[in-house]
């Protein structure tokens, strides 16, 4: 083997599922007791509401489930762990402090129900983090409520057709989306009742102007785009797209997934968007989860602030409160107020790079400008155009032909490096979208620019070897059609 | 700067690598009247003056830790193992992405299945999906399931369903054009005639709620076949910990139940982040919103796991998607499934029960005191709505000049819960308080 095929030794091996480690459905741990004069549950309530099975959740003896859990974390890749390039997901690391923030007694122990008086740190965080928000989008007001990035999609969206109704315009039922557009725009739109109307996109991802006014009448209610768009593009006729919009009546409403391009830098608000969402769990580090929870706030134009779902946060007289009372709200979009915990974690984020901010999209776009640069002669480029903080790669015209993007993905697993994001954009064969984020270091860029060399030689060498990665991952390649073919999705005893 | 790497001199050679001059020039693109537009953020701060800020903040707050509290109301103030925040806290968890990528994250993958294994075992369900925002945003997506599932363009809502998660289900439905029917308690539960009396073949789908809103326990079984006359789907609001020792919605002929898992371990953090479950019978897979983890192998032939059944999810499916889930609470779900664990089934219920022995123990208390009562017949489990002598509100307020959350208002009555952090010489506390206040109305009457 050759160095650049040493296995990552540290993945850890096969790990039973806990229901497997034990089952114990009726102990459990020692627990509190009553402590009061109280007869058994059995007598409280009426036997025909009791639970006569045994739920079988198995309690897992504390050393046990310590080890089973540190097994499983050995089993993910993740940002302690190596760079993780996957675009549109700006994957940038999640400070430390902000997790011990978050964590703060005095908010996670806030009961949501507790007056305002009880609350009035809770809501000046929200009131403060709305302001920071609206400064660096241009917009006049902000919700924070949606939990996710298509949650604030769907509530804008819905917050547009008030807008339309409010001004009689009930016709305006359909929605242009670019075909480069993130897969949840056209989902979101749907979910509102609208009719997605796809509209081309030219080579470089950016709108086709000609064909987007061919769609743009009297029924078009919005149009949902992301600047810079899915190539790493900025759209460069988006004045142009904003008045074409306006004046045909219709609202421009900004997916802010990729504005970790130009946060500080250039505001939608100032492009002439009229609804924007935000995706706190990009870029303003809040963490992912693996999967979530993440943050969605949707800002809006002066025009649609009467729209914005209850509660909205006040200020009167230096105290803070909730306003409930706001009779052309859309309603509520979610219990309660949204992911406190990440507007937590944004808040502060913020707050460590003040008016400095801007310097995270420069070196964001730097990055991936050189990383782009370092990579070119090993795949060709999506487009010609150059690119802001991602950008989109193909194995198509590669030196090695019939290498997918599957297989480079599969073995940057391999390298401990997680592998970007493949096959979207949908308008780019063999795509490999990657997007470094401001936080790796040139050492770290150069190191996977090395590591992406040294799997087109193994390609070169041995492409079979390739296709069978990954070699020293937890797993090889996962038989996704059988997932698909014979659901499996709980344990069983048979299993 | 706070979280940049990159030297000067590394931004100067990466700019000499790539052909500019200046990082300015990388922006060439954006038309100059955009470019740097006046920001009004506060100067930059160190780490130290953050936490300090932010420190300042959290004490402006009055949290339920210096309250003894009573107040539920779906956010429970339950005992959290050490166990699950020192798993959530590691960043092989918290800062992984998505696992689209199943060779490079099977620890959250199992972690999901897990999950997913455990919701289906306290629902008495078939399948559940990897977790949504919270209990409202699923309670609002199952009947937008039924909706699609049957074709059909109203839904029936109980009155006794969380508050939060009728409003929105009422913007969701809303924005699809789906009517809305809120069928009015009776007694604090769901009134099984009314329900006969709304239900149509026009209903897509009825919700009730296990415990409801107001702690009462409903009569499950006939609110599912009432659904199912009229060939409308049944969903159930279920809390996860009351269902390890209540008839589970699935073995009542529910459709489906949905919740929040905010009880299994996860802070009350201001309402959130909290974790939606949403779990169905297996005819109802393909229509379930978000993710789903199967159990698969891989080409070593070795148990694997990985997302799938994706051809219903928006970044296949687009605007034909079951939903626009993309984002979920997976981290969450590991809270809550690393509680579970740590719990069990015997745990949960040894804590549910612990909970309703105080929460009958207190009501008993104060129903011996003039103008107390429990405001409904119906059987309760940890939470009941308490009528008071006077304004449920002054009462809360005089409650709170003896360091007690009292509850929550709910116009004539208090809503009152207790779980296993309610101790004993808090509801003596409780009882006492009251038993003065009742002697001296004048303190609490209008």
């Amino acid at each position: 083997m050759s160095a650049a095929q040493q296995p990552d030794t540290a993945w850890a091996g096969e790990e039973p599922l806990v229901f497997e480690l034990s089952s114990d459905y009726t102990g459990g741990p020692r627990t509190v007791s009553a402590g009061v004069d109280s007869a058994p549950l059995s007598e409280l309530i009426p036997s025909s509401a009791l639970r006569t099975s045994t739920a079988t959740v198995p309690a897992v003896p504390e050393p046990t489930l310590a080890r089973h859990v540190g097994r499983l974390a050995r089993r993910n890749h993740h940002l302690h762990h190596g760079i993780y390039p996957l675009g549109s997901c700006t994957m940038k690391y999640n400070p430390a402090v902000d997790e011990q923030l978050a964590g703060l007694d005095g908010f996670a122990s806030l009961h949501p129900y507790q007056p305002d008086a009880d609350a009035q740190g809770a809501l000046e965080v929200m009131w403060e983090l709305e302001r920071m928000l609206c400064s660096l989008t241009g917009m006049a007001r902000m919700s924070l409520q949606p939990a996710a990035g298509a949650h604030g999609e769907w509530t804008g969206l819905r917050m547009i057709q008030a807008y339309h109704a409010a001004h009689g315009d009930t016709h305006r039922t359909r929605v242009l989306i670019p075909d480069s557009a993130h897969g949840t725009n056209p989902a979101s739109a749907a979910l509102t009742g609208m009719e997605v109307v796809t509209v081309r996109s030219n080579h470089d991802g950016t709108v086709d102007v000609e064909d987007f006014k061919a769609h743009l009448d009297a029924s078009v209610a919005a149009i949902m785009l992301t600047n810079p768009n899915t190539l790493g593009v900025f759209e460069t006729d988006i004045l142009e797209i904003a008045r074409a919009a306006h004046e045909a009546g219709a609202l421009l409403y900004y997916d802010g997934a990729n504005l970790n391009a130009l946060v500080g830098v250039a505001r939608p608000g100032d492009m002439g968007f009229d609804v924007v969402h935000l995706n706190l769990h990009k870029t303003f580090s809040t963490p992912h989860g693996g999967g979530g929870p993440g943050s969605g706030p949707v800002g809006v134009a002066e025009s649609l602030v009467e729209f914005l779902p209850v509660p909205t946060v006040e200020k009167r007289d230096g105290a803070f409160h909730l306003d409930h009372e706001r009779p052309r709200s859309i309603g509520k979009v979610r219990s309660f107020y949204g992911n406190f915990g990440m507007l937590v974690r944004a808040y502060a984020y913020i707050r460590a790079y003040g008016d400095t901010l801007p310097q995270v999209a420069h070196d964001a776009v730097l990055n991936a400008r050189y990383l782009q640069a370092r990579l070119a002669p090993l795949f060709p480029m999506a487009v010609k155009s150059p690119c802001l903080h991602e950008f989109v790669a193909t194995t198509r015209g590669s030196r090695v032909q019939g290498l997918r993007a599957t297989d480079v993905a599969k073995r940057l697993i391999d390298y401990g490096v997680y592998p970007p994001t493949v096959y979207f954009p949908t308008t780019v064969p063999e795509a490999m979208m990657f997007e470094p984020t401001e936080t790796e270091s040139k050492q770290s860029l150069d190191q996977l620019a090395d590591i992406c060399t040294a799997i087109v030689a193994d390609a070169e060498r041995d492409l079979e070897f390739v296709r069978w990665a990954p070699h020293n991952a937890p797993v090889e390649r996962v038989d996704e059609v059988r997932a698909a073919r014979h659901p499996h999705l709980r344990w069983r005893p048979s299993d | 700067m706070a979280y940049l790497p990159n030297t000067d001199a590394d931004r100067r050679s990466m700019l000499d690598a790539v052909g500019a001059r200046r990082i300015e020039d990388l922006f060439s693109s954006v038309p100059a009247q955009l470019l740097d537009p006046r920001l009004d953020l506060p100067p930059a701060l160190s780490e130290q003056e953050l936490v300090a800020d932010l420190e300042r903040l959290a004490a402006r707050n009055r949290p339920l830790s210096a309250w003894e509290s009573f107040l539920g109301a779906g956010v429970y103030r339950r005992f959290i193992p050490a166990i699950v925040k020192a798993t959530i806290s590691r960043p092989e968890f918290y800062t992984a992405y998505t696992p689209y990528q199943a060779e490079a994250s099977q620890g959250t993958l199992q972690t999901i299945f897990e999950f997913q294994t455990m919701i289906c075992a306290l629902t008495g369900m078939d399948v559940s999906n990897a977790s949504l925002y919270d209990g409202a945003t699923a309670a609002a997506e199952a009947l937008m399931l039924a909706v699609t599932h049957t074709n059909r363009g109203r839904v029936a809502v109980s009155a006794a369903i969380h508050p939060e998660a009728l409003g929105v289900i009422q913007t969701y439905a809303r924005g699809r054009n789906v009517e809305v029917d809120v069928i009015a308690h009776r007694d604090g539960v769901t009134p099984l005639d009314a329900v006969r009396a709304t239900l149509t073949t026009e209903h897509a789908g009825l919700i009730v709620a296990q415990p409801t809103f107001f702690g009462t326990l409903e009569e499950l079984a006939p609110l599912a076949e009432a659904a199912h006359a009229v060939g409308a789907l049944a969903v159930a609001s279920v809390d996860p910990i009351a269902c390890s020792v209540l008839v589970p919605p699935g073995d009542a002929g529910f459709d489906v139940a949905v919740g929040d898992g905010q009880p299994l371990g996860i802070p009350a953090s201001y309402g959130g982040p909290h974790v939606g479950f949403i779990a169905s019978t297996d005819a109802l897979v393909r229509r379930l919103p978000g993710r789903l983890v199967g159990m698969s192998v891989d080409h070593a032939g070795r148990r694997a796991y990985t997302l799938t059944l994706q051809a219903r999810e928006q970044h296949i499916r687009r605007e034909k998607a079951t939903s626009n889930i993309c984002t979920n609470h997976a981290l969450m779900a590991l809270a809550a499934t690393i509680y579970m664990a740590k719990m069990g089934a015997g745990g949960m219920r040894a804590v549910a029960e612990v909970s309703a022995q105080r929460a009958h123990a207190l009501a008993s208390r104060l129903a011996e005191l003039p103008g107390f009562g429990v405001a409904f017949d119906a059987p309760f489990l940890w939470e009941f709505t308490l009528r008071v002598p006077g304004d449920p509100a002054r009462l809360v307020e005089a409650m709170r000049e003896r360091g007690i959350v009292a509850g929550l208002p709910l116009g004539d009555a208090l809503l009152v819960c207790c779980t296993e952090m309610t101790s004993p010489a808090a509801i003596e506390h409780y009882v006492a308080a009251a038993r003065e206040l009742a002697e001296r109305p004048q303190q609490v009457a209008v």
